[in-house]
């Protein structure tokens, strides 16, 4: 996810609105042919929301029926809050809201970002306590690598080649203003 | 809300309602709003506090508040012990302090406390490192009984700013009020104490507060009206000629909560002395939302367990 753009020295666009949307198009058609048109969409908060959002529009596009999109808050399931520090800030919970129930469905999970693979990990554990899907799947806009979990894709929108310091920034409406993917590189002595 | 919500709790404790601001109680009650859901799930688990301790130390009796913290200790995947005053070293004599530094050679993160005694868990605050939760302190506060009183009133109405909020029955011994009157004077609302000049507390005006020595006058415009129990444990004398005389003067019947607002909700603490505070018409009737508070309470109490046991402040992310 995306860090403020203000303490990255450069920014460079690497996908354009033009790109965000044909890659949206074709990850729904990769989706219809490894998986058939009924499956269940689950965004990650915060971008993998909307990214879900487009992805159900397109599908409907394709099947002419919505699929059903849910949204999922994996706070609770992170590995990395608590114990007590003296910062004393946890993050913000949000609402999971699973419209149907996921036994037995074909789920894709959606995010912006791949990385570390944690959150995956974190979304996987939520929604088994939600149900028993038939499958879970991954869907991602973006793979910038450095994995530290074993946790891979299965339809990727753009795989990106990157360096720890660097920082992916995806932008969709109609969370955000404008449609696009940046890479951010800090500053040599920027922390 | 015109409130602006704290970014993260300032105290490692929660030993009243006095301490927090605004914003830390809003932060509270978006919080449980949000865990309210987990008790819906099929699997009513989380693993947010996995491998996290939590003392529960009872010195007084209790049934609901207990029961509550231990649901959402347990919700949260904490390990609980439970400690109370009688079958424990305390009836043989040991000392607050003695029994808290035996607890913390056991390394909890969370020590819940109720105790007879005003003001014990802030003094345990001050001597141990783990997080001190109030779970009611003499005739001081009752925190967590005022945020899920609060959390509840907010369900119903958006926002407690603008509330008239009447609490009724034995002030003066009545931990749940104070906190009340903290909790919802700093959120704007305006709170009419109601009882018997006897069951008045001195420091009345200086809670901010409107005292009312009849229920009558206090029930006009009213949105919530809130019962007490009366405490026999906690009066020395007789303050009131009889439990029937009070029910006559100050019991919330079907005739006197018509004199408030239309859609005014019913809430009690518990536990209820039907037929003393509250008639059973009212207590069950289609204005109460005691059973609400049951079920909001676990949600608050998770939420502030919660936000004790902290986190990264940059809440690095990974997608």
């Amino acid at each position: 996810m995306a860090e403020d753009t203000k303490s990255l020295a450069t920014v460079v666009q690497i996908m354009d609105e033009g790109a965000v949307r044909r890659t949206v198009t074709r990850m729904a058609a990769e989706i219809v042919e490894n998986d058939g048109e009924d499956v269940m969409l689950v965004g990650i908060h915060t971008r993998g929301v909307p990214l879900a959002d487009r992805l159900a529009a397109e599908l409907e596009g394709i099947s002419g029926k919505k699929p059903s999109v849910g949204r999922l808050d994996i706070t609770l399931y992170r590995d990395d809050i608590g114990p007590w520090r003296p910062a004393h800030t946890q993050p913000v919970l949000k609402k999971t809201v699973l419209p149907i129930s996921i036994d037995d469905k074909v789920i894709y999970l959606v995010d912006d970002v791949l990385y570390t693979g944690r959150t995956v990990r974190a979304a996987l554990d939520t929604l088994i306590d939600y149900g028993r899907p038939r499958a879970i799947r991954l869907a991602v806009l973006v793979d910038r690598g450095h994995r530290e979990l074993p946790v891979a894709a299965d339809v990727v929108g753009k795989v990106v080649a990157t360096s720890r310091r660097e920082d992916v920034q995806v932008r969709l409406r109609p969370a955000d203003d404008r449609d696009g993917v940046w890479l951010g590189r800090e500053a040599p002595d920027g922390s | 809300m015109a409130v602006e919500r704290a970014e993260g709790l300032s105290s490692k404790d929660v030993v009243g309602i006095s301490p927090l601001s605004p914003g830390e109680i809003q932060l509270i009650l978006d919080t449980a709003e949000e865990l309210l859901e987990v008790a819906q799930r099929p699997i009513k688990k989380v693993p947010a506090l996995r491998g996290m301790t939590v003392v529960n130390l009872f010195m007084e009796p209790s049934t609901r508040t207990r029961f509550s913290f231990e649901v959402a200790e347990k919700r949260l995947s904490a390990d609980t012990l439970n400690f109370s005053a009688s079958g424990s070293s305390v009836s043989k004599g040991e000392t607050l302090f003695d029994t808290a530094r035996n607890l913390m050679a056991m390394a909890p993160d969370f020590i819940v406390i109720r105790h007879p005694n005003s003001g014990a868990p802030h003094r345990l605050a001050g001597v141990v490192p783990a997080s001190i939760i109030n779970a009611g302190d003499g005739i001081n506060e009752h925190p967590t009984q005022a945020l899920l009183d609060a959390f509840t009133m907010r369900q119903h109405f958006g926002d407690l700013q603008g509330l008239t909020v009447v609490i009724a029955g034995d002030i003066r011994h009545s931990r749940v009020a104070r906190s009340n009157a903290f909790l919802l004077t700093k959120m704007g609302a305006e709170v009419r104490f109601v009882a018997p000049v006897s069951l008045l507390p001195v420091e009345v005006e200086s809670l901010g507060v409107k005292a009312f020595r009849r229920l009558e006058p206090a029930l006009e415009g009213a949105d919530v009206v809130m019962m007490l129990r009366i405490q026999l444990e906690r009066q020395k004398k007789i303050n009131f000629p009889s439990m029937r005389e009070y029910y006559d003067f100050f019991a919330l019947t079907e005739e006197r909560l018509a004199l408030a607002a239309p859609g005014a909700k019913v809430m009690h603490p518990g536990p209820m002395n039907r037929g003393v505070e509250i008639d059973s018409l009212v207590a069950d009737g289609q204005q109460s939302v005691i059973l609400e508070q049951v079920t909001n309470g676990v949600a608050i109490r998770m939420a502030i367990l919660y936000l004790l046991a902290g986190g990264l402040s940059d809440s690095a992310s990974d997608s």
